[in-house]
């Protein structure tokens, strides 16, 4: 998280292994967390974001870079008590 | 009770006289309605927003979990139960540690744009009884991140002393066991904590009728928060009007003030001018 896009690990073309919301997947190197949410069709959706337990604040998204083995939480309200 | 008048819980009594209710405050938010209702096991939002709407209740409180990405596009929750009509009380139900917790009132801070959170660290599975000691833990470090804490707690009021202590403007101890609906089962205890502590105190869990809240607002409590009761009821939007009404009742017995309870009749009519035959 928050690794420089010129990491060579991160570079374009080559994939990144993240997990998101428990599942494993595979995104293309360079990815933001608004990639990331934009490829879920969540962008315009009320979500908060972690990654690796920490807080992404909206106002970061373009900025917080993936890189493999990030944990990511996804995650939005639904019906509690 | 010996003064029922007196508020245990600290607030003014404003509504004391008269036929008004006075409202409450916790941290900066201000209240009419002493009744909070949550938002899970409903058939759908609507039945939810006709329940909350018919219950009167300002405060709502609602769970964070994972997106389902699987799942159809359609209305979600905050989409019926709109933060711009609600205040939006989001919990950190089904957290185990004070870690989980923590990350979780902080997504929810992020989510909502509130710094309430109602916390909950639950140290059984059956019961769902808090741990109090990783509560304790977590409220802290919430705290000192500014949170208006609202923490789910065991009825000890040991407990409740101890998170007054550290800065939580109001506890929120358990009646009986989450979604039990078997009503307030330890009366005393909830009577020693409205006398132990002086910040509002939300009975959070196990009211099961209307019946029930209106018991636990008799007893001084500041405030009820509920949810299995009125999404369980054989109907649920009737519920939702008889806890408006049993939470009212309630609350103004206990401004009102019960007479004394004795164990013989005293008679209503007068005795003097009764006529012999």
């Amino acid at each position: 998280m928050g690794e420089a896009p010129t990491d060579s690990a991160n570079a374009v073309g080559v994939e990144v292994e993240i997990v998101v919301n428990g599942d494993a997947t595979k995104l293309s190197g360079s990815s933001s967390v608004a990639d990331l949410l934009v490829s879920l069709d969540m962008s315009d959706r009320r979500v908060a974001v972690a990654v690796n337990r920490n807080i992404v604040v909206r106002s970061s998204y373009r900025d917080v870079q993936l890189a493999s083995g990030d944990r990511i939480e996804i995650l939005e309200a639904v019906g509690g008590g | 009770m010996s003064n029922p008048a007196k508020t245990a819980s600290g607030e003014a009594t404003k509504g004391n006289s008269g036929t008004e209710i006075s409202g409450w405050q916790v941290g900066e938010w201000k209240f009419e309605s002493r009744l909070i209702i949550g938002t899970g096991k409903y058939e759908s939002f609507e039945q939810n927003l006709a329940c909350a709407e018919a219950s009167g209740a300002e405060m709502i409180t609602v769970a964070l979990r994972r997106v389902n990405f699987d799942a159809a596009k359609g209305p979600r929750l905050l989409d019926v139960i709109s933060p711009k009509k609600f205040v939006i009380l989001p919990n950190t139900a089904g957290c185990y540690t004070a870690e989980d917790a923590v990350t979780t009132a902080r997504l929810g801070r992020e989510l909502l744009e509130t710094n309430l959170i109602k916390l909950e660290v639950i140290g059984d599975e059956r019961t769902l009884f808090p741990d109090v000691p990783a509560t304790l833990e977590a409220a802290k470090t919430l705290i000192e991140d500014g949170f208006t804490v609202l923490p789910y707690i065991t009825d000890d009021p040991v407990a409740c002393q101890r998170l007054e202590a550290m800065g939580c403007p109001a506890v929120m101890p358990l009646a009986a066991p989450i979604g039990s609906g078997m009503g307030i089962r330890n009366a005393a205890n909830l009577r020693i904590i409205l006398e132990t502590v002086e910040v509002p105190v939300i009975v959070d869990a196990g009211v099961g009728t209307a019946s029930d809240a209106a018991v636990a607002m008799e007893l001084g409590a500041t405030a009820l928060l509920m949810n299995t009761a009125i999404a369980h009821a054989k109907d649920p939007l009737k519920m939702a009007m008889a806890m408006k009404q049993g939470v009212l009742a309630g609350r103004a017995a206990y401004e009102a003030g019960r007479m004394p309870q004795r164990l013989y009749a005293s008679a209503s009519s007068p005795l003097d001018g009764t006529a012999t035959f």
